[in-house]
């Protein structure tokens, strides 16, 4: 369990806006890392040599998509940092690219690591030397301390709470079927399969909702992801200046000035953001131009919320219409009128419900603007304030996999299929929900059949 | 010639965990004495006339593979068989037997006065003979000594034995007999910590006032199932039990009295299991049922005596009258032996190792309820283990330990090392994480070679599994080879069965996946000149329908086994390893865990625990520390 699995992990702090490392470690780390990467060239992880770097692209074995921009280093064991075979992928594209392609590194075999693992396996492998084998060990239990700390306080925000509830009900279910298991001649009423099957539901409901409300976390963790869209010249790297307040991208007259993602954070409210430029999207010849579209369609992906900027001094282009089109109508939307400063000329804008008319230049409307963007993610179904506390990858992760088992628990239900069966895939929730708060639990089953039944023949 | 005063191992005790334990080390040639209070009394139920059930079948099934007694002892003297479970998967069904108490006892008697090396002798233990921290010997009640470098206790509930029935209460170590006092004091004095835990039993009532008109029988199996996998008869008359219900009206007589209760009145101090509740516990505790089961068992071909099972008791006897009485069916009934309670002390078992072996005095193990257990088969299987490893230190071989993995023994001996006990520990098959992997009908896969290898599995028993083992194997790959082509006759039989014609061909393996088709329908279709053992068809049928779910278990095995592997040296200094709290560092301390894996399932260790463990481990290994001793 502790040493022959591959393992993943983000290593430098996911900043916004610097490049971040994904290292992933072990047997199959090459393999694994393999099935994500594709280069032009057609460059074959498992074949090139020892210590190389490579461009190319991460995308999802699965769907095919490109998900970003890489470099990807290539070590083999035993000269790496643990002794094993090493792949270290620098991440372009900011923290959502980065959050994707560690989950599809989860999906295709890694695990995430443990706290100080990555130390811990180069000490145990040899790498590190004897005298700094206490380091090694501060290491694990400072940073195990540092995430304990960080789970307590979430535990105390609501995370515990939540998650206590879950697997008690997990465990008073498995009661009843561990019940007909280990007593059969017992005079005791035990659950139907159609009441399993009702409280596996209410299980994996309070599961999902915990997981949205992940979603709510991250959005405080990481900031709320805010993509400016438009044609070109309609005025985004003025706004994103704006909302800043310092000349962070290059503004100009001409058309088609920004050809890349720029990403910078902010706060509001308390609330942080993190305001994303992108390069006006129209259909363009000019090459570079032409990725920094696709890279902009790409921002309006993974954004929270998406501000669709409009330039009030003219009418609606055709290209306008294009942006309208792409943005559609999946995501937290805000209409931004821009140059409110010059003569209207725009008239109206159908598809779009919520506007707010602003000026980059005078400042006028920007404070609104500011005001419904915090508005679009909180008023989201999942996030209340109440529910204000924050769950981390790990937990949610955790809570995922509690989930799948449980799908599998209810299909083995349907299926008629024996209890001791069902109690499988119910100890695997359990096991779970248990990374999250306390990992033993046979003991918790037998209190509860004891409590529940009257056994004692 | 002088009597033998010398012996290679001594078993205190002939109750089951004892008896196992001199049959184990005298069987593996190690000269054995058996000192037991009573020889009248070897082997005694002391409770309730049956062997097995869930998770205890197993236990029997796996000392019977190993070279235990249990299983060929009940089938030789069980007057009913059945398997509980019946209709659910494999590995929850559970062989269970009612048992003619006395024939037991003197089967059991016979197998040990037959046994060479064995000598079975009455005698009270009161001291135990100890220098430098190991065992030199015993002391009996009247000043007789015997040495030996091995001693195994398995007194049960007889130390400092306390029996209550209502307020009235008496010193003895089972109704009937006497308590054992001095060796408890002795214990305590060399240092064991000793706790107190407590059990009840119902009253045996005498049959000829039972009317079983107003009850519904409950026959055994037929066929009847076996215990043992090489014993082919049950040559006792079968016997049915009766099945009839408390009431309100019982209720109300225990209600009524609860302030003669020596539980509620909180005279009893010691804990008791709550699986096994007294008749007042079950009526205080589920209020709103109005009745509760009672089956009337036979305690024997040669007795009146029926067990009232359901309804253990530490009333005053004549409340225990009334309400025997009020229960239908019992109006008349004679109370022939009455409920009772009893407190005894037990030793905590994280002071043992995995071999049984206590850690504060080398050559003494402790064996069966001594341990905080209860129930003959967990402590058969412990007596049978620490017979093995008591003679196997005197051969200077290493010990037997069964992994989680391969046996309920296991997850017994795991459990009660690495967790201890504050109530009777029962088996119970929710406590095995891979269950599935644990049935009783591979117990002789899971543990006939090791059986082999320490010499308690004879040449005939060895045969017999071999070629039931030869036989899985070629018609596992007989039905994986096999193919069937799409005929009309083929078809009639799948149609018959509920399941989907073929339009070509499929092999044998893939029709019995079919949850509609059973091994026998697949037989049927391509049968053999000579048909297979029935018992390597049943795994057959079991390894080719469940092989997702094996395969499932196998794998967390795997996943877990590296842990397993990872020895943890017996001197290992806790208080050296940076960054453990407190709390973790003390019950390892205690614990003393001989693996990874063990310590893991201490409860409060965490992963990160776990990581700091193994950073200590290298840097000892590094740095050269002293050997790892070999410990168990
Ligand atoms: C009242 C009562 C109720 C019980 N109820 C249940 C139940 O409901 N369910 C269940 O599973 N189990 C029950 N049990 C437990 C079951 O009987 C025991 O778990 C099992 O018999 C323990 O086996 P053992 O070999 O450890 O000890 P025992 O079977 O108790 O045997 C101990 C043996 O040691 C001998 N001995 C003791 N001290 C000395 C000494 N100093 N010198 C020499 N010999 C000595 C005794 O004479 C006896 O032969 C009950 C036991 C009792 C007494
Ligand atoms: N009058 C007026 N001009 C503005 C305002 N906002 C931006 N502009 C001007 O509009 C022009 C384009 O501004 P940019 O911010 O570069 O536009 P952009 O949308 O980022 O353009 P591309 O990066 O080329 O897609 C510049 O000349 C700005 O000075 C405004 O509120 N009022
Ligand atoms: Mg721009």
């Amino acid at each position: 369990m502790f040493d022959q699995d591959t393992i993943c992990a983000v290593s430098t702090a996911a900043g916004v806006g610097s490049i971040a490392i994904i290292r992933v470690s072990g047997k199959d780390a090459i393999g694994i890392a393999g099935r994500l990467f594709d280069s032009k060239g057609n460059v074959k992880l498992a074949h090139v040599s020892s210590h190389t770097i490579h461009f190319g692209w991460i995308c999802d074995p699965e769907s095919g998509e490109r998900i970003d921009e890489v470099l990807v280093s290539v070590m083999r064991r035993p000269r790496t940092y643990t002794r094993e075979d090493v792949i270290e992928i620098n991440c372009h594209g900011g923290i959502v690219p980065l959050k994707r392609t560690l989950k599809i590194l989860q999906r295709e075999g890694a695990r995430l690591a443990a706290p100080g693992e990555f130390t811990k396996r180069a000490f145990l492998n040899g790498r590190i030397d004897m005298t700094q084998a206490e380091a090694v060990m501060d290491v694990i239990s400072a940073r195990t301390e540092k995430s304990h700390k960080a789970a307590k306080e979430q535990l105390e925000g609501g995370l515990s709470k939540a998650t206590a509830e879950i697997r008690e009900q997990v465990i008073g279910l498995l009661a009843g079927v561990e019940a007909t298991v280990d007593f059969p001649e017992e005079d005791i009423e035990t659950p139907s399969g159609v009441r399993i099957e009702k409280e596996i539901g209410e299980i994996q409901k309070r599961m999902s909702q915990l997981i949205s409300r992940a979603a709510y976390g991250r959005l405080l963790r990481e900031g709320i992801a805010v993509a400016i869209v438009g044609r070109p010249n309609v005025g985004k790297s003025s706004l994103m200046n704006a909302l800043l307040m310092r000349e962070r991208a290059i503004v100009t007259d001409i058309p088609g000035t920004t050809r890349d993602v720029i990403e910078e954070g902010l706060n509001i409210d308390g609330m942080p953001v993190r305001i994303i430029d992108t390069a006006g999207i129209r259909d363009t010849h000019d090459m570079v131009e032409r990725e920094g579209v696709k890279r902009s369609l790409l921002a309006l992906e993974s954004a929270d919320v998406v501000l669709t900027v409009f330039d009030g001094s003219e009418p609606l282009h055709d290209a306008d219409r294009f942006v309208i089109e792409a943005v559609g109508c999946r995501k937290a939307v805000i209409a931004v009128i821009n140059k409110d400063d010059c003569k209207r000329k725009l008239e109206s804008l159908p598809a779009l419900q919520k506007h707010v008319i602003v000026s980059c230049k005078d400042g006028r409307g920007l404070e609104i603007l500011k005001r419904e963007i915090v508005a679009a993610v909180t008023q989201e179904a999942f996030v209340r304030s109440d529910h204000a506390w924050v769950i981390n990858e790990r937990h949610r992760e955790a809570l995922e996999q509690a989930a799948e088992s449980m799908e599998r628990a209810r299909r083995s239900v349907q299926d008629r299929l024996s209890p001791e069966l069902i109690a499988v895939d119910l100890r695997d929730a359990l096991d779970q929900v248990g990374t999250i708060i306390g990992t033993t639990y046979t003991e918790d089953i037998l209190e509860r059949i004891f409590r529940d039944f009257c056994i004692g023949k | 010639m002088n009597e033998k005063m010398r012996y290679d191992v001594v078993v205190i005790g002939a109750g089951h965990a004892g008896c196992e334990a001199a049959l184990a080390a005298s069987r593996m040639g190690c000269s054995t004495l058996l000192l037991t209070m009573n020889l009248d009394t070897i082997a005694q139920m002391s409770c309730n006339p049956a062997i097995g059930g869930l998770a205890k079948g197993q236990l029997v099934r796996e000392i019977d593979a190993l070279g235990g007694e249990m299983a060929k002892c009940i089938d030789r003297t069980g007057i009913q068989f059945r398997t509980l479970n019946s209709s659910k998967g494999p590995a929850v069904r559970g062989t269970r037997a009612q048992a003619d108490k006395q024939r037991y006892r003197i089967a059991m008697k016979d197998t040990l006065e037959k046994q060479t090396h064995l000598d079975v002798k009455q005698g009270l233990v009161e001291r135990l003979l100890v220098e430098d921290g190991k065992i030199q010997g015993v002391e009996t009640n009247i000043g007789v000594q015997y040495k030996s470098g091995a001693v195994i206790v398995t007194t049960g509930t007889f130390l400092k034995g306390l029996i209550h029935i209502g307020l009235a209460h008496y010193p003895s170590g089972r109704a009937g007999e006497f308590p054992s006092v001095g060796l408890s004091d002795c214990l305590r004095d060399l240092g064991f910590e000793l706790g107190r835990l407590k059990t009840g039993t119902p009253a045996r009532l005498n049959g000829r006032t039972i009317d079983i008109s107003r009850m519904k029988i409950q026959e055994g199996d037929d066929p009847a199932p076996f215990f043992s996998f090489t014993e082919n008869t049950h040559p006792l008359i079968q016997l049915p039990c009766y099945l009839t219900y408390t009431n309100p009206l019982t209720h109300d007589i225990i209600r009524n009295s609860l302030d003669k209760s020596p539980l509620y009145a909180g005279v009893i101090k010691g804990i008791g299991p709550r699986y096994c509740p007294s008749i007042e516990d079950k009526v205080m505790r589920f209020s709103e049922r109005e009745r509760h089961q009672v089956f009337l068992e036979p305690e024997g071909l040669d007795t009146e005596e029926y067990y009232a099972n359901g309804v253990s008791t530490s009333l005053p006897y004549e409340v225990q009258v009334q309400l025997y009485r009020s229960i239908p069916g019992l109006e008349e009934v004679e109370i022939m032996r009455p409920a009772y309670a009893i407190e005894y002390d037990f030793a905590p078992p994280t002071q043992i190792r995995h071999s049984l072996e206590t850690k504060k005095i080398a050559g003494l193990y402790f064996a069966g309820q001594i341990n905080g257990t209860s129930g003959y088969e967990e402590a058969a299987a412990q007596g049978l283990m620490a017979g093995i490893n008591a003679a196997l230190k005197t051969q200077n071989r290493d010990p037997l330990v069964l992994q989680r993995s391969e046996s309920y023994i296991g997850v017994l001996i795991d459990d009660l090392v690495t967790r201890g006990t504050n109530e009777p520990y029962r088996m119970f098959t929710s406590r095995a994480e891979y269950r599935l992997l644990l049935r009783e009908d591979n117990a002789d896969l899971r543990l006939r070679e090791q059986g082999r290898k320490i010499g308690l599995v004879d040449d005939a028993a060895y045969a017999l599994y071999h070629e039931k083992k030869r036989e899985i194997e070629r018609e596992l790959d007989r039905i994986k080879r096999t193919r069937v082509k799409s005929s009309e006759q083929v078809n009639n039989m799948l149609r018959n069965r509920g399941s989907m014609e073929l339009e070509d061909d499929a092999s044998l393996e893939q029709l019995l996946k079919r949850p509609e088709l059973t091994y026998r329908d697949i037989a049927a279709i391509s049968p053999l000149e000579k048909p297979v053992l029935p018992e390597a068809a049943e795994q057959v049928e079991i390894q080719v329908k469940y092989e997702g779910y094996i395969q499932r278990q196998l794998r967390q095995v795997e996943r877990f086994a590296g842990l397993e592997q990872r020895s943890i040296p017996d001197d290992l200094d806790y208080d050296a390893v940076v960054g453990l709290g407190t709390e973790v560092r003390q019950k390892l301390k205690q614990v003393r865990p001989i693996s990874l894996g063990q310590a893991s399932r201490i409860s409060g260790v965490t992963p990160a625990a776990i990581s700091l463990l193994m950073v200590a481990l290298e840097k000892r290994r590094r740095t050269g520390g002293s050997q790892p001793k070999t410990n168990a």
